[in-house]
């Protein structure tokens, strides 16, 4: 077990170098670095003038090298500007000399400056984070325990009209994406249109203090898609626990149906879903964004629509560590619960 | 003149309507908590020994819920034939019912026949014994009508896509068209968007797009992901490392970063798409190729002339996707020629070529890890062992007979990816990114209609129901297919 658990962090960390570097690459392409440069100076500018800009602040260093400065294992480059000001990666012109750093980068817990937001992206990535993090409480809240009745109750009886019911609503939600449900519920309950206003469209105020007015609506977009998917999950490793040869034993002995259902079925059946849910989280995030943006929620999903469509460099690396890290986390506990949940792979 | 109400001079049969669909709620909630108590009805041995029993109460609440479900079904009926019949008179859903005649023909057409010849059509005909799959190609199919009639052949829109009308500005539903002349079609049956275009037309050849790249680009990422899937699951070893190490790496990947990243015009400069969408449109080439030899190579008298015609067709295509006004890629530091341009008989504007590319990459590492899972399982299978013994090449073995024992499970998973890729490609037009603003596809459309969602949701709420039940289609399609494959 600890060996599997040590190849499986050196994958991940092997996985999780590969794609910053993609992403690294991709977003220090010449023409976003161009576009970039015009938007930090100004759009104006002439081509002599993008590239000195670029020059100086070690845009225009072989890839590999720039790379090896973000992540803190190459010194950080120090350039002389051309009225003679030092700009370098690791300090400003006027941070005296004995307190100049060489490295810095995410080894040393540097993340880097935004150009967007003007401001260190380590506090920002974890202030939009810790929002996004309320977010996703309340979505789970909702979403597992609704999911996983849902599931037992249609998979306890296979083929009965609660089962056809609950399979359908399922269906419909996992064909509803979060761009549709989103839009329908704010036209029904917030638009002026249908007159009804029970909630409002916009959650821009629950980032502050989250109440159920502002908050619901975004809550249940993201649980509805990914709720009938767990559902139709738990549905099915349900139906296949109530044919199991010791619940027809427990059923010829006479114990009561619903003693069945929770204490013989029950625990047994959650083994994968278990998997599922974890599975979801990484899924969920593409959800986020969608109704972060949606709903002008300003986490973690609306900070990586800012950062991609502005191509702010640092801040789009730290978004993706960020995801990439919590898929491969997620994937990792999901593998290990698996097998500490299912005693026939633990054993064998 | 005067706004159109949604059913016009069959506002009458609303309160059936409403009746039946509250009867029918009712009765099946009943069912639920008689289903959860779980009674049975009286039961009675007759005198030969048989048992006989009531339907009880649950047999009678299903009763009802089947008639108050063909109450629904003919009111609806009703309103379509009506609209047929009275046009606009009908109110909205009238005028809409008579547009899409051609669709309602063709879709009756369709269903007759295979109703006709269901027992000679394999797996297609069995379709038509599930209620469920046949609701769900229904609906599907009525999508594919529409945008075949409509964004191909022009027939259903009532006016330009692109043409704003003064005074139409995010006018509600029904409204007559101001400034009409008389040979124009007289309202704007969903409404004006806030460009003042006509939500109806735009959202008819918007279902064109979604319609055609949706099942192409799933089509594509099948390919990429059976030519590597299976030789990962076959062989084993470094090479399904490998794959899957690469695999799961773009799966890592947040879509909607992945999106960013490639779908912006920075990056459409580079040619990068490009370079992408030459190495995956290569895979169907390869698939074919190997898939035509693995079978025929023993012949060699028939393999030769088929392959040539074969890879030349293939090949020909595949140029003509990936090559766009002779060139494969053109930017300002270098051009990599292609097709010239009379050859080039599939048009394929770079900002599509872009979204199809991206959807495609998304997609195939999905479809690659459920290949591989199903090589690894049926490799061990006893006609796999007998035709390693009759000394069968392993191309021959992966692509005659492991591939056709696995098609139950991905035809199933192709109709939900294709689903699956139509909700992508809203996202993609939800974030504007890849197709331009103007475009009538439903993405950009609820993208431009969700600004004013709360005065005028109108136009957003078309593309959005309309792209809910393409897809709900679709699922409920694969649950059909899914039920009826596993019955045999």
């Amino acid at each position: 077990m600890g060996l599997f658990i040590l190849r499986r962090l050196g994958v991940m960390l092997l996985t999780a170098l590969c794609l910053t570097f993609i992403v690294f690459w991709l977003t220090n392409l010449y023409p976003n670095l161009e576009k970039l440069a015009k938007t930090q100076g100004n759009f104006r500018m002439s081509d002599e003038a993008v590239t000195s800009y670029l020059t100086n602040r070690g845009y225009l260093e072989p890839m590999p090298l720039k790379f090896g400065q973000w992540l803190g294992v190459v010194p950080g480059y120090v350039n002389e500007g051309s009225d003679g000001k030092i700009i370098a990666r690791c300090f400003s012109g006027d941070t005296p000399v004995e307190e100049r750093s060489r490295y810095c980068g995410i080894l040393q817990g540097d993340w880097g400056f935004s150009t967007v937001f003007k401001d260190d992206v380590g506090s920002l990535v974890a202030t939009r984070l810790a929002l996004t993090g309320k977010l996703m409480f309340f979505v789970m809240l909702l979403m597992v325990p609704t999911a996983l009745l849902i599931g037992v109750l249609a998979g306890m009886r296979e083929g009965s009209k609660l089962d056809r019911s609950l399979s359908t609503a399922s269906i419909l939600t996992t064909a509803t994406p979060e761009y549709v449900s989103g839009v329908i519920f704010i036209a029904v309950f917030a638009s002026s249109a249908f007159g009804l206003k029970w909630f409002k469209g916009s959650a821009t105020s629950a980032m502050e203090s989250a109440n159920f007015e502002n908050f619901f609506l975004p809550v249940l977009t993201i649980s509805l898609y990914g709720m009938g998917y767990i559902a139709r999950m738990t549905r099915a490793s349900m139906t296949e626990v109530m044919t199991a040869q010791y619940i027809r034993t427990a059923r010829l002995k006479g114990v009561k149906f619903s003693d069945i259902v929770m204490k013989h079925a029950l625990r047994n059946a959650l083994i994968a879903p278990f998997t599922v849910i974890m599975l979801q989280i990484p899924w969920l995030l593409n959800g986020v964004v969608i109704v972060e943006t949606l709903f002008n929620y300003k986490g973690f999903g609306w900070l990586l629509v800012q950062a991609a469509s502005n191509n702010d460099i640092e801040l789009l690396l730290a978004v993706s560590v960020v995801s990439v890290v919590v898929v491969l986390v997620t994937q990792l506990i999901s593998d290990i619960g698996y097998v500490y949940l299912n005693p026939r792979i633990r054993i064998s | 003149m005067e706004p159109l109400s949604w059913t016009g001079s069959l506002a009458g049969l609303n309160l059936f309507l409403l009746l039946a669909l509250g009867i029918m709620a009712v009765a099946i909630a009943a069912q639920i908590v008689v289903g959860i108590v779980g009674t049975a009805g009286g039961r009675a041995v007759n005198a030969d020994g048989t048992l006989s029993s009531d339907e009880g109460l649950s047999g009678f609440l299903g009763m009802i819920v089947k008639y108050a479900f063909f109450a629904v079904v003919a009111i609806g009926l009703a309103y379509v034939i009506g609209g047929i019949l009275l046009g606009t008179g009908a109110g909205i859903i009238g005028g809409m019912a008579r547009q899409f005649l051609p669709v309602w023909v063709a879709l009756i057409l369709t269903f007759a026949v295979s109703l006709a010849f269901k027992r000679k059509l394999g797996l297609y005909g069995k379709l038509f014994d599930s209620t469920v799959g046949m609701i769900g190609f229904g609906l599907v199919m009525f999508w594919v009508f529409t945008g075949f009639f409509g964004g191909l052949l022009g027939l259903i829109i009532t006016h330009d896509t692109l043409s704003q009308f003064s005074g139409m500005k995010n006018a509600l539903p029904g409204m007559p068209l101001s400034g009409a002349s008389e040979t124009d079609f007289q309202w704007f049956l969903l409404g004006g968007d806030n460009l003042a275009r006509d939500v109806f037309s735009r959202l008819i050849v918007g279902s064109w797009i979604v319609v055609l790249i949706a099942p192409l680009a799933t089509l594509f990422a099948f390919m990429v992901g059976i030519t590597l899937g299976l030789p990962a699951g076959y062989y084993g070893g470094k090479l399904d490392t490998f794959l899957s190490f690469l695999a799961n790496l773009i799966l890592a990947f947040p879509v909607i970063l992945l999106f960013y990243l490639l779908v912006t015009p920075e990056i459409v400069l580079t040619g990068i798409p490009n370079y992408m969408a030459a190495v995956l449109f290569i895979f169907p080439v390869i698939f074919f190729t190997v898939l035509l030899n693995a079978r025929y190579y023993t012949q060699p008298s028939v393999r030769t002339p088929l392959l040539i015609v074969v890879i030349g067709a293939l090949f020909w295509a595949y140029l003509s996707l990936i090559s766009n006004d002779g060139a494969i890629v053109a930017n300002d530091s270098y051009v990599i020629p292609g097709l010239p341009t009379m050859l080039d008989w599939i048009p394929m504007p770079p900002e599509i070529l872009v979204v199809f590319v991206s959807v495609v990459f998304v997609n195939s590492p999905t479809v690659f890890r459920i290949v591989r899972g199903l090589a690894l399982d049926i490799k061990t299978r006893d006609y796999v062992a007998a035709a390693q013994t009759r000394g069968e090449g392993p191309w021959y073995i992966m692509l005659w007979e492991i591939l056709p024992n696995a098609r139950g499970p991905l035809i199933v998973d192709f109709c939900l990816r294709i689903g699956y890729t139509t909700i992508l490609l809203g996202t993609l037009g939800f974030f504007g990114l890849g197709l331009e603003s103007e475009s009538p596809d439903w993405g950009t459309t609820i993208n431009a209609g969700r600004r004013l969602l709360s005065i005028y949701p109108h136009a957003a709420i078309a593309p959005a129901v309309s792209l809910l039940t393409l897809v709900l289609g679709l699922n409920l399609l694969a649950d059909g297919l899914r039920e009826e494959s596993l019955r045999d």
